[in-house]
Parts: C-alpha cells; sequence; structure tokens
C-alpha cells in the first residue's frame, strides 16, 4: 500500500473523539457482574441464613435463658440449651488445634529453615497430598483406626463415638493448613535477621527459636486463628466418628455432637420446613458463619498487616 | 594479642558453585587497624568480607580454597567452628538490621546465647556507650528497636556487636543508608572502636575510605573479560590515594573509572 | 575491658557450646518428627483404607445353587445364566429385569450376580481385614468352622470391576458405585459450568477492570471470606435458596418434570459451584496477576481495546494458571460431602441421574453411609470407595501439577 496516495491519506485521518463501544460496554458489565456477584452470595447467605435463624428465636418458646442458659439441646421437645453442641465443638476443636498448632509449627521451622531443596520437595508433596484428602475420608480413618486404637489403650473407659479421635484426626487434617500459613510466614522474615543472627555466633536453632520465630508471630497467630476457624467449620469427622446425639460433656472419651455435626444429622433426615427442628440448624449455621467470618477478618489482617512490615 | 595480624588470607578464592567470585587473595590484615576495601560493584567485595567469619556457609554451593589464618589456625579447617568463628568476628550489614525486639533485648539477646555471665544491665549500657547510643536511647531501653531512626538502628547494631566483644568487626557498606550526619557518626564511632578492636570495612565513599581507613584494598575484576574479582593493590591508605602503584586504582580513587 | 571477662573462654566456650549443639540437635529431631508424624498419619490412613478394601469374607447360600443347576458355580457361562433365571425367577421380577436390560445382552458376570443375590441368596456372616487375614489365617478358619459351619470362606478384594459399574444395592456383596460416580460428575461438571465463567469474569473485572476504590477492596475482602466460610453453611444457603425458593426450577417442575422436589443434583452442583467459586476467583486472579504488564502495554500500543487485550492476550497466558485451578476446585467439589448432606442427597437410590433433576447419590455421600453402617461389609465397600475416590483426586491433582510445570513461564 502506497501510503502517499489521497486514499491512504483518507484512511489515516482520525478524530481522538471518545467513542462509545457497546460491545465494550457490554462486557464491561457483565464483568463487573461476575465480580459483585461475591457480594450477592455473602448477602443471601446472611439474609436466609438470617430469615429462619429470626423464625427460631422469635419462637415464643425460645427465650435467651433457656437458649444460653441450659445444656439440653432437643428443639423438637422444646430443650434449647445450644451449649449441648457448642461443648463438643469446643472440645474436638481444642484438641484438634493441641495437635495441629506444635506439629504444624514444628513442620513449617523444618521445611523453612533447616530442609534442603531437595527434602523440600519430597516433604511438601506430603503434606499437600494430606490436605487434599477428603474430610470423610479422615472420618473413616478416624473411626475405623484411631478408635480402635484408642480403645485398646483406653479399654471401656472410652466410648466407641468419641471427641478424642474424632479430634485427634481433625488435628492430622489442619496441620497442613497451620504448616503452609506458618511456613509463608517464616520466610517472610527477611534473610538480613538471620544473618544478624549468625554474625552474633548464634546456632541454627538459636537463630530459628529465638529471631526468627518471634518475628514471624503474627502471621503464625494468623495460621492458629485460620485453623480455629477451619476445626470449627469441620463436620465429617466429627459426623462420623464423634458421635450422634447432643450430649453436654468436656470429656473427650465421651460422644457427643457438634454444631456441625447436628446440622449435617438433622438435615440428612426428613425434614419438614418450617418445623422448629428446621429453623434451628439456621441458627446453629448462622453462629458457625459469624464466628468463622470474625476468625478469618482478624485472621486476614494480621497477614495483611504482616505483609506490610516487611516489604 | 602478641600478634601483629589479627587475620591473615593466603590464596583465598572463593566459587559460589563452580563461578569463581574471588581470585587468590593475599592479604595481611593488621590488628587495632582499620582495613577498608574498595572497588567497583560486583567485584567481590562482599564475598571476600563474608568470608572472613564465614557467613558464606549459608549460600549453597559457597566455597573457598586458600587459606585464612587467625592466631595461626586456618578458619576453613574441618576442626574449626564457624559458630565460634562468628562469635569472634563480628559483622555490621549495609542495611541496620535489629531484631524485632526491644532495644535492651537487641543486645542482651546475643551476650545470652554466648553465655555472658556478669551484669546484664550494665553490658547494655556499657555497650551503647561504645556505640554512641547511650544518650539517645537511655530513657526507652524497653521500646522497639524498630521504633529508632536508620542511623540509631546501625549504631545500636554495632553495639549489639561490641556487646559480645570479638576480636574482628566486619562492617559491609555500613553507612550507605544513612544520611551524612549520620554517616558522620559512624565514622567517628570507628576511629573510637579501633583502640579495641580491628574493623574491616567495605564502602563505594572513596573519601570515607580516605578519612577512616589505615590501610586499603582495592578490588577489581582481575581481567577483560572475567568475573572473577582480586586484590589488586593493597597498602597504606595514604599510599592508595595519592601514589598508587596500579594505574587501575589510580583511575579508580580519582574517579576516572570506567 | 572488664565485661570481656564475664564470657567463657577458650575451653569453658567450647563446653558451653557443646551443650548449644546438643540443645539443638534434640529441636531438631523434634522439628523432624513433626513432619514425621505427618508422614506416618498419611501412611496410616493409606494402609487402613487398603486393609479394609480387601480380606477374607466368610459367607452362605440361603439356598443350594445344587437346586438351579448341575454344573459347578465358577463354570456357569452366560445362557446358562439366563436360562436359569428365567425359569427360577418369578415371572414380575424377571420381566422387570427384561425391561431394564434383556437378559440376553447382560454380561456373564452381572448375570452371576443376579443369580447370587436373586436365587441363591448370597449371605454374608463376617469379613476381616486384609491385615487380619494374612496374620491369622488359621484362627480366621477354626472360627468360621465353629461359628458358621455351612459358610465359606474366600479371600475377596472388595473394589472389582464390576463394583466400578454396578448400582447401588441393599446389600454390600452387591453394590457398586455406578451411581454415585455418575452423580459425582454430575454434580462437579454442574458447579463448574456455573463457577468457571463467572469466576474468571470476576477474576478478570478485579484485576483488569476494577477502580482502586472501596467496593472493589470490599469485593476482594468479601471473596477472601467466602474461601473460608465452613462448607457446612453453603449447604445451608442450597438448602435455603435452591432446594426451597427456587423449587420449581431446580425440581424443573417449570419445565414439566412431575414427581420432583428441589432435592436434585442441580440444586447440588450449585450449591457446590458457589462453594468453589471463590477458589476459582483467587486462582484466576493469581494467574492473571502472573501475566506481566508489558504484553498489555504492547497490545495497547498497537490500538487495542481493552477487551481486545485481555481476550487475546491476557487471558490465553493466564490460562493454564486458570485451568489449574479449575481442577483444583474440581477435585476440593469431588471429595465434598456435608453440603451434599444438606441439600439432600439420596440416601439410597440405583437409578443414574439422566438431567438436571435428577435425584443423585455421589461418591462421599456413598462412603459416609457405608462407613456409619455397622456390619463390616460395609466398611470393607467403603474402603473401596474411598481408593476410587482417592485415585480419582490424585489423578486430578496430577494433572494440575503437570500442567503448571508445563506452563510455567519465567517472564
Ligand atoms: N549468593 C550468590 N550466589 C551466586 N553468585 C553470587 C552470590 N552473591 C554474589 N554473587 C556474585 O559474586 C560476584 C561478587 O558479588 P559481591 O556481592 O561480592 O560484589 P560486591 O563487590 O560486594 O558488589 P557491590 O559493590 O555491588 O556490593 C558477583 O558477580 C555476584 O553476581
Ligand atoms: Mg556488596
Amino acid at each position: 500500500m502506497n501510503l502517499k496516495s489521497a486514499e491512504a491519506r483518507k484512511f489515516r485521518q482520525f478524530d481522538l473523539k471518545k467513542k462509545f463501544r457497546i460491545s465494550e460496554s457490554i462486557i464491561q458489565a457483565s464483568l463487573f457482574f461476575a465480580g459483585i456477584l461475591s457480594i450477592f452470595i455473602t448477602i443471601a447467605i446472611v439474609y436466609e441464613l438470617g430469615k429462619e435463624a429470626m423464625l427460631f428465636f422469635n419462637d415464643p418458646d425460645v427465650t435467651l435463658g433457656k437458649f444460653l442458659g441450659t445444656t439440653k439441646w432437643q428443639p423438637g421437645i422444646g430443650q434449647y440449651g445450644i451449649w449441648a453442641l457448642v461443648s463438643a465443638t469446643l472440645v474436638t476443636s481444642f484438641i484438634a488445634m493441641v495437635i495441629s498448632l506444635p506439629l504444624g509449627l514444628a513442620s513449617a521451622i523444618y521445611l523453612s529453615e533447616y530442609a534442603s531443596s531437595k527434602a523440600r520437595s519430597i516433604l511438601k508433596p506430603v503434606l499437600e497430598i494430606l490436605a487434599g484428602i477428603p474430610t470423610v475420608v479422615y472420618g473413616y480413618f478416624a473411626l475405623l483406626f484411631v478408635t480402635p486404637i484408642l480403645k485398646s489403650i483406653f479399654g471401656d473407659q472410652i466410648q466407641v463415638y468419641n471427641m478424642l479421635s474424632a479430634g485427634l484426626v481433625m488435628g492430622i487434617m489442619i496441620l497442613p493448613l497451620i504448616s503452609s500459613m506458618s511456613e509463608d510466614a517464616l520466610s517472610a522474615v527477611p534473610r538480613s535477621l538471620r544473618e544478624a543472627a549468625y554474625a552474633m555466633g548464634a546456632t541454627k536453632v538459636e537463630t530459628s527459636l529465638q529471631v526468627v520465630l518471634p518475628a514471624a508471630l503474627s502471621g503464625i497467630g494468623a495460621a492458629l486463628i485460620v485453623g480455629i476457624s477451619r476445626a470449627v467449620g469441620e463436620t465429617m469427622i466429627v459426623a462420623v466418628a464423634a458421635g450422634s446425639g447432643p450430649n453436654f460433656t468436656f470429656d473427650p472419651f465421651k460422644a457427643a455432637e457438634t454444631m456441625t455435626g447436628h446440622i449435617a444429622r438433622i438435615s440428612g433426615g426428613d425434614l419438614s420446613y418450617n418445623s422448629i427442628d428446621y429453623t434451628s440448624l439456621f441458627a446453629i449455621a448462622m453462629m458457625l458463619f459469624l464466628l468463622t467470618l470474625v476468625l478469618n477478618l482478624i485472621s486476614q489482617q494480621i497477614v495483611n498487616r504482616f505483609r506490610e512490615r516487611y516489604e | 594479642m602478641e600478634n601483629k595480624y589479627a587475620i591473615e588470607a593466603n590464596a583465598l578464592s572463593i566459587y559460589y558453585g563452580s563461578f569463581m567470585a574471588v581470585n587468590n587473595v593475599d592479604m595481611l590484615i593488621e590488628a587495632q587497624k582499620i582495613t577498608a576495601i574498595i572497588g567497583p560493584s560486583g567485584c567481590g567485595k562482599s564475598t571476600l568480607l563474608r568470608a572472613f567469619n564465614r557467613m558464606n556457609d549459608f549460600v549453597p554451593g559457597c566455597h573457598v580454597t586458600g587459606e585464612l589464618l587467625m592466631q595461626g589456625k586456618n578458619l576453613y579447617s574441618k576442626d574449626i567452628d564457624p559458630v565460634e568463628v562468628r562469635r569472634k568476628i563480628g559483622m555490621v550489614f549495609q542495611k541496620p538490621n535489629p531484631f524485632p525486639k526491644s532495644i535492651y533485648e537487641n543486645i542482651a539477646w546475643g551476650a545470652r546465647i554466648n553465655g555472658f555471665k556478669g551484669n546484664m544491665d550494665e553490658l547494655v549500657e556499657q555497650s551503647l556507650l561504645g556505640a554512641a547510643l547511650w544518650d539517645e536511647v537511655k530513657d526507652k531501653l524497653q521500646d522497639s528497636a524498630y521504633a529508632l531512626s536508620g542511623g540509631q538502628q546501625q549504631r545500636l547494631c554495632i553495639a549489639r556487636t561490641i556487646a559480645i566483644q570479638p576480636e574482628i568487626i566486619l562492617m559491609d557498606e555500613p553507612a550507605s543508608a544513612l544520611d551524612p550526619i549520620s554517616t558522620l557518626r559512624i565514622e567517628e564511632l570507628m576511629q573510637e572502636l579501633k583502640k579495641n578492636y580491628t574493623i574491616i570495612i567495605v564502602t563505594h565513599n572513596m573519601q570515607q575510605a580516605a578519612r577512616v581507613s589505615d590501610y586499603t584494598a582495592m578490588m577489581m575484576l582481575d581481567k577483560e573479560g572475567s568475573r572473577s574479582g582480586t586484590v589488586i593493590e593493597f597498602s597504606e591508605t595514604k599510599r592508595i590515594f595519592t601514589n598508587p602503584k596500579d594505574k587501575r586504582t589510580e583511575d579508580y580513587v580519582t574517579g576516572r573509572f570506567g | 575491658m572488664s565485661i570481656n571477662s564475664h564470657y567463657p573462654q577458650a575451653e569453658d566456650f567450647r563446653h558451653a557450646l557443646n551443650a548449644r549443639y546438643r540443645a539443638a540437635s534434640i529441636w531438631q529431631a523434634l522439628f523432624l518428627s513433626a513432619l514425621l508424624i505427618a508422614i506416618i498419619s498419611l501412611l496410616a490412613l493409606i494402609y487402613n483404607v487398603l486393609d479394609g478394601a480387601f480380606g477374607f469374607v466368610a459367607f452362605d447360600y440361603k439356598n443350594d445353587p445344587a437346586a438351579y443347576t448341575s454344573t459347578p458355580m465358577s463354570e456357569l457361562t452366560q445362557k446358562e445364566l439366563a436360562a436359569i433365571l428365567k425359569d427360577n425367577l418369578s415371572s414380575g421380577a424377571y420381566n422387570k429385569l427384561e425391561k431394564e436390560q434383556p437378559l440376553e445382552k447382560r454380561s456373564q458376570a452381572e448375570l452371576y450376580t443376579l443369580f447370587l443375590e436373586r436365587l441363591v441368596e448370597l449371605d454374608t456372616k463376617n469379613t476381616w481385614s486384609m491385615t487380619e487375614s494374612l496374620l491369622h489365617e488359621n484362627e480366621i478358619r477354626a472360627e468360621v468352622a465353629r461359628k458358621y459351619p455351612t459358610a465359606k470362606l474366600e479371600f475377596r478384594s472388595w473394589l472389582t470391576p464390576q463394583f466400578l459399574v454396578t448400582p447401588m444395592s441393599s446389600k454390600a456383596e452387591f453394590a457398586g458405585v455406578r451411581t454415585a460416580i455418575l452423580g459425582s460428575l454430575w454434580l462437579v461438571g454442574i458447579a463448574i459450568l456455573f463457577a468457571l465463567p463467572i469466576g474468571t469474569g470476576a477474576a478478570i473485572y478485579l484485576q483488569e477492570y476494577a477502580p482502586k476504590n472501596f467496593l472493589t477492596s470490599i469485593i476482594q475482602t468479601n471473596i477472601n471470606n467466602l474461601s473460608g466460610v465452613p462448607s457446612i453453611v453453603y449447604g445451608m444457603l442450597g438448602l435455603a435458596v435452591f432446594v426451597r425458593v427456587m423449587e420449581p426450577l431446580t425440581s424443573g417442575s417449570v419445565f414439566g418434570v412431575t414427581d420432583a422436589n428441589g432435592r436434585t443434583v442441580l440444586s447440588a452442583g450449585l450449591t457446590m459451584g458457589i462453594l468453589v467459586l471463590p477458589l476459582i476467583i483467587i486462582n484466576a486472579q493469581e494467574a492473571i496477576k502472573a501475566v506481566p504488564d508489558s504484553l498489555r502495554q504492547a497490545a495497547y500500543g498497537v490500538g487495542a481495546t481493552r477487551w481486545q487485550t485481555v481476550w487475546h492476550h491476557v487471558l490465553p497466558n493466564a490460562l493454564p494458571g486458570i485451568l489449574t485451578g479449575t481442577i483444583l476446585s474440581i477435585s476440593r467439589a469431588l471429595g465434598e460431602t456435608a453440603p451434599l448432606i444438606v441439600v439432600g442427597a439420596s440416601t439410597f437410590i440405583s437409578m443414574d441421574p439422566d438431567s438436571p433433576f435428577s435425584k443423585f447419590t455421589a461418591l462421599p455421600i456413598q462412603i459416609y453411609q457405608w462407613t456409619t453402617r455397622a456390619q463390616s461389609e460395609f466398611h470393607a465397600i467403603a474402603a473401596g470407595a474411598i481408593v476410587v475416590l482417592l485415585i480419582l483426586l490424585l489423578t486430578l491433582n496430577a494433572t494440575a501439577i503437570l500442567l503448571r510445570n508445563r506452563f510455567q513461564r519465567r517472564w
């Protein structure tokens, strides 16, 4: 094409006025919709759960005194003591954290401070596989492997369905999460701090435990909080291994039902809408949602602040 | 310490994997003097400096040939413990890197891990005095070290190094991240410290080298096309800056390099 | 200097240093043992599953096979079996089977199963795990001889090709995961069909279009939070919205499907789609973020519009990352159980799902139900189903890793 010809010059005429491109606008609008949809999901959760939960709390039979002040839960016959479920959630989550925090932290320290890249390439996948195993499989493991072992140790002291087994296995399940978040926190600690410690004649352990670990503490705190939120929301392990039927007890050898386990069992059966059983499940779910929301928000806040500090 | 020389490099070469970063360095570092290492970027100054207290051990694949003698012992021989080496040869880094702890803890920590038995408060005070920081921080010893200015942080790093009483202090461009006033204070401090310590400093600042050091080592890539650095000239600072033997040194110190 | 004397010197120092090293190696051993515990747990879990999936089984026939045929059972051909079934089944039962699929067209294995199930009525007395079977064979034989004198003892794998293609049954010996696998596929298909376009769109919006303002940061925080919401809460959302409020749609009644409620594979799939949406968005965002700015500037530089830039340059380069994220989301969706229970997976169903409005079950649901049964033969098929699920997941994740390594670019 000869750019000097008249036509060519005509072709090259342009105006720089802003053009309204209809297809671009449609695309942009639908992308925006996709982006904002997540907000609607949250609103839907809050609205739907909240609506049914309100129905539950507005029932004249349900009083705050009963809800928080008694320890038997069976809405069908007028027992509304949420502690019967909360206690089991507390016990199983506590056991899970007692297992997963030290183990996760220790393995994070090993991976970030000690392991050669070759060792890492073998060890990391193990944790990733653990993290990828469906929780119902962990449930099978808890009921048919860990519980028999506990039985053979403690004999009749421990029930077939018990919170200890569920809690222990939940700890193993959460370990990879704690480990990988802690490892991120540890490796975000600048190398210069480690060098400073070494240059003062510190050994590797002294550096790791007394300099790097404290410097990563907030990130590890975030991992702990996310771990708790995961434990509180975990369903299948407790549904399979911890027992069915609300039971207000803090004895890990006993069977008891967590908030999540209760939702799973009751909703799995025949459930008629608008019954108190139905609405009570939403009240529990709403509590779970709010609790995990707060925990997740806190941990995100910590992680963000932590990131700012070392960037 | 009867020995006139604090540390001695004999035919020292340093490798990152198969890449030779520093080639065949011989140096006699005199005790209780300040020795400056100067040279263009990438010629291996930091590599050499970090070899003195075995900080390069942490770089995978980094190894040395030749000897590094301190009190007659080769610091790279098998029976030498690198932790003990670093306890004797402290280091101050380019960017101030205090621990995220209180000012007090920054100093006490190194003392504690090294088995200090005396009065800790006294040690902290002595070290801060020694680093010319005491007056500025004596009322806020429990504050976070991060609340200090960059210059103060760097002096805190010097204080925590002298708190463990090393023989030699290595400094890698200790003032390059600081403003002129803070730089001046660090330089004054070095003059003070040399009464008790041997100091080796890497610097890009010619005036600084001329001002503070007794000896200067000039490093340079050893020849065109090679990427290995070596010490091309090492003598009294005065001489390096007024009457260098090597043409390249002259070009570099007078700013005609490159 | 005076303070110097307060530091241990020479021998003393070396002594102290040795003590420090001892402490150091103890700590290091502790750190490593945490990882060992993780490895042992993983091995124990795998062992536990495999241990359950193989082993001795003691069974008996309610009706003597000799009453139906003189040929030894193991030598029956497809034709013989079809004939036996035709002769001995009640005509109602026979016609029903014929209607599902003519007997002549069925395989020998299938007919043999029918023969065992319907005619001789195989009855499992007890099962043993692989370890028990291998270590205590003699005791087991003695026990069987004592407790069930007429029973036969056989070492079997509960995971067989037959297991994969047979539908549910109320008897563990004849149950399979066909319905469950198909249900899982439907479920995951619907979930991804829903979440992939929306998730990618959201990621494009957030990375390429969204202004840096309050709304954007709210959206981002919200997505991060959604990814941490317990899956059972999504189940409750699905129950309230898809199963109940949108019942006419999800049950298919507006499309003329009769005899349906909202507890369909469509409801479950959409619930699962919402559950994996944050995951897909976050992964797609990472992938888009990794595309270097220079590429965008080059496109703008030749006069491309924003969408042209995204469509022709950013997306193709982010695609492997987005796909990796999608595969990971698929494996998440495959393993999720709790939300399915809540939205109402069927407890017993043997019909293949054939439309979005079908009732459904899924692999993890079967695992859950079989695990919670009391009889040991159900634990054995639960183990078999777990092996199937884990192999599926392993394949998916291996694909994701390969994809990531293959297309990972160093910019
Ligand atoms: N950890 C490392 N691994 C591999 N090579 C390295 C490493 N550190 C430095 N090098 C290389 O060794 C050579 C010397 O680097 P060094 O940091 O010692 O230079 P320098 O003289 O201190 O430079 P500058 O004045 O910029 O600080 C350079 O070519 C550098 O690329
Ligand atoms: Mg340097």
